[in-house]
C-alpha cells in the first residue's frame, strides 16, 4: 500500500507542476497588458512602465513563474493587481462559499443517487426500474442553470420559502448560511444525482452477474443481504470513479450556478478578474480549482485499493 | 432487429430540432431582428406560438434559429474531438506502451484534470467571448474523450489474429489502423458522438448563459435564458420554452445514442461524465 500511495503521490506532483506551466504561460498570452488596462486610454508610457514595475510585470517570464509557484507554496498566491490586496485573502473568502456548496451538492447528489441506483438494479425490468430510469434520462438533459431559475421561480418566488439569491455570510450561523445554500446545491446535484444513479444501477448489475453472488446466495443470504453486503462493496469502483470527476464538475459547475444566485464565490471572482484583467487572480484561482481536481483524483485511487486491494497488488 | 423505443423517440426529437434549425434558414413565423415593444412580453396565443419576448420578438423564430446556434456549435465540436482524438487514440493504440502512448496518454490525463468549464472560461477569456471560440473550448474537452475510448477500444483489437494476419501481409501500423482497426471501433465512436453532441449543447448553452458563447445578436438558447432571467418572475414562459428546448435535444441525442449503442451491440460499454 505504501509503495501505491508514494508512486500515486508521485503522479500528483508532477501534474500539479505541468498544470501550473500550463495555466501560467496560456494565461500570460491574454490579450491586454494589466498595467495599460488600469491606467486608461490616455496613461503616459512612463506612468505604464512605472506601475508595471511596482506590479512586477518587468521580470522575465519565467522568474515571474518561479516567485508565483514558490508563493503558493508556501501559502501565499501574490497582490491582485486591481485591489492591492492579498489573493489568498481574496480566495479564502470566496473559497468558504464554492466548496461547501460542491460538498453540499455531492452529498446531495450521493443522497438520491445510491437509493435509486440500488432500488433499479434490485427491480431490474420491472415497472420500477423503468421508472428511475426514465428519470434519470430527463434527469440528465436539464440543464442545471435552467433548473435553478425554476427553483428560484418556485420556491423564491412564488411559495417564498428561499432567498432568490445572494449568500447570508457563515457568520449568520451555520443553518442560515446552509439554508441559502440549499437552492443552488439542489441545481446543481439533482442533474448529477441521475448519471450517478444511472452508474450505480449498471455498476450493481454487473456484480449480480458474478460467481461470488451465486456464493452468497448459495449459503443463505436472501437477495437483499447479498446484494447489500457483497455487491455494493464491488459495485464501488466504478461508482468512486464517477463521485470523484463530480466533485470537479460541481466544483466548476458551481461557477454557473454562482451566477444564477449572485453568491459571491470563486466562480464570480474568475469572471470579475478576467474583465479587469487581474492576471494574476485568475492565475490563482484555475491553478487552485486544479489542484482540488487532481487531489481528488488521488484521493479516489487511494480509496480503489482501500476497496479492492487486487489493486495495490498489482502496481 | 427491430428499432427500439429509444431509437425511435430520440431519433424523433433529433428530427424535430433538425428540421427546425434547417427551417429557419429559409421560413421563421417572424423576423427575428425587428422588434415590435407594444407587442412585448405577450404569452402564448395563435399569432405567437411561443409568446414575444421583451422587445416584442416572437419567440418560437427564436427558439428555431437558435436550434441552428446550438446544433452548429455541438456538431463542430464533435467533429474537432474526433479530427483529433481519433487518429491520436488510434497512434496510441498503435505503439502500445511506446513513448508517443505514453505522452498522449498523460497528455490526455492533463486534459482531464481541468474541469472542462474552466477550460472553456480561460479560452474565451483569451480570445474573447464569441460562438467560435466557443466552439473551441468545447472541442478541446472532446479530444481526450475520443482518444481515449479509441485506445480502449483499440487495444484489445491488436491481439486478434486478422491483425496479426495482416502484419504478416506487410501492411504498416499505420496502414492496420486506418483499414482494420478503424471500422472495427466506428460503433463505439458513433455513441460516443451522440453523447458528446449532446453534453455540447448543454456546454453551449452554459457558455452564452454567462455570456460567453454566441453574441448579439446571434439568437441562442442560453442567451435567452440568460435575457429571462429577470423576467422570470412576471414571464416564465420566457425562461421555460428555451429550457424545454434545451431539454428536448439533449434527451432526444442521449436516447438515439442509448438506443443505438443497444442496436449495435450490446456488449460494448460508453463512459458517460
Amino acid at each position: 500500500m505504501l509503495r501505491y500511495t508514494l508512486k500515486r503521490a508521485l503522479s500528483l506532483g508532477l501534474s500539479l507542476i505541468v498544470a501550473s506551466l500550463v495555466i501560467f504561460f496560456v494565461i500570460e498570452v491574454v490579450p491586454g497588458d494589466p498595467a495599460s488596462f488600469m491606467l486608461g486610454l490616455n496613461a503616459q508610457p512612463d506612468t505604464i512602465a512605472a506601475l508595471r514595475a511596482e506590479l512586477g510585470l518587468d521580470v522575465p517570464k519565467f522568474e515571474r513563474y518561479l516567485t508565483w509557484v514558490g508563493g503558493m507554496l508556501q501559502g501565499d498566491f501574490g497582490l491582485s493587481y486591481t485591489y492591492r490586496t492579498p489573493v489568498t485573502e481574496m480566495i479564502g473568502d470566496r473559497i468558504w462559499v464554492s466548496l461547501p456548496l460542491a460538498l453540499y451538492a455531492l452529498t446531495l447528489s450521493t443522497l438520491i443517487a445510491f437509493p435509486a441506483g440500488i432500488y433499479a438494479a434490485a427491480r431490474r425490468g420491472k415497472a420500477g426500474d423503468m421508472a428511475v430510469m426514465g428519470a434519470t434520462q430527463f434527469g440528465i438533459a436539464v440543464p442545471n442553470f435552467w433548473f435553478a431559475m425554476m427553483l428560484v421561480l418556485i420556491f423564491a418566488i412564488n411559495l417564498r420559502w428561499f432567498s432568490a439569491g445572494g449568500f447570508v455570510g457563515w457568520d449568520k450561523g451555520f443553518g442560515a448560511a446552509m439554508h441559502s445554500l440549499t437552492l443552488p446545491a439542489i441545481a446543481l446535484a439533482l442533474p448529477q444525482s441521475a448519471i450517478l444513479a444511472r452508474v450505480m444501477r449498471s455498476a450493481l448489475l454487473d456484480v449480480l452477474g458474478e460467481d461470488f453472488m451465486r456464493t452468497a446466495r448459495a449459503k443463505g443470504l436472501s437477495r437483499r443481504q447479498a446484494l447489500l453486503r457483497h455487491g455494493l462493496r464491488n459495485a464501488m469502483i466504478p461508482v468512486l470513479t464517477i463521485i470523484g470527476m463530480q466533485f470537479s464538475f460541481l466544483l466548476a459547475g458551481a461557477i454557473i450556478i454562482e451566477q444564477v444566485f449572485f453568491l459571491p464565490g470563486l466562480g464570480r471572482l474568475i469572471f470579475q478578474s478576467i474583465s479587469a484583467r487581474d492576471l494574476i487572480v485568475v492565475e490563482s484561482v484555475v491553478m487552485l480549482l486544479v489542484f482540488l481536481v487532481i487531489l481528488v483524483t488521488f484521493l479516489v485511487d487511494l480509496a480503489y485499493a482501500a476497496i479492492d486491494p487486487r489493486l495495490r497488488a498489482r502496481t | 432487429m427491430s428499432l427500439s423505443r429509444n431509437i425511435l423517440i430520440g431519433g424523433l426529437l433529433c428530427l424535430i430540432v433538425v428540421s427546425t434549425a434547417l427551417l429557419s434558414f429559409v421560413w421563421t413565423p417572424y423576423d427575428i431582428t425587428t422588434m415590435d415593444i407594444p407587442n412585448k412580453l405577450q404569452t402564448p396565443s395563435a399569432t405567437h406560438w411561443f409568446g414575444t419576448d421583451h422587445f416584442g420578438r416572437d419567440i418560437f423564430s427564436m427558439i428555431m434559429v437558435g436550434a441552428r446556434t446550438s446544433l452548429a456549435v455541438a456538431l463542430v465540436a464533435v467533429g474537432i474531438g474526433m479530427g483529433l482524438g481519433v487518429p491520436l487514440g488510434l497512434w496510441a493504440a498503435a505503439r502500445q506502451g511506446g513513448w508517443a502512448d505514453e505522452l498522449i496518454m498523460r497528455g490526455n490525463d492533463l486534459i482531464f484534470a481541468f474541469p472542462s468549464l474552466v477550460i472553456a472560461i480561460l479560452i474565451t477569456a483569451i480570445l474573447g467571448p464569441g460562438a467560435l471560440n466557443a466552439i473551441l473550448a468545447i472541442g478541446i474537452f472532446n479530444v481526450p474523450v475520443f482518444a481515449r475510448l479509441t485506445r480502449a477500444g483499440a487495444l484489445p483489437l491488436w491481439q486478434r489474429d486478422f491483425i496479426l494476419a495482416a502484419r504478416v501481409a506487410g501492411k504498416s501500423r499505420a496502414l492496420i489502423s486506418v483499414e482494420h482497426i478503424l471500422p472495427n471501433v466506428a460503433n463505439l465512436l458513433i455513441v460516443q458522438g451522440t453523447i458528446q453532441f449532446s453534453l455540447g449543447i448543454l456546454a453551449e448553452a452554459g457558455l452564452s448563459y454567462v455570456g460567453l458563447g454566441a453574441q448579439p445578436p446571434t439568437p441562442s438558447w442560453g442567451r435567452m435564458l440568460a435575457d429571462a432571467q429577470t423576467m422570470v418572475s412576471f414571464a416564465p414562459h420566457l425562461a421555460l420554452i428555451p429550457g424545454l428546448a434545451i431539454i428536448s435535444a439533449v434527451l432526444g441525442l442521449n436516447l438515439l445514442g442509448d438506443g443505438l449503442r443497444d442496436w449495435l451491440d450490446p456488449k460494448i460499454r460508453v463512459v458517460r461524465t
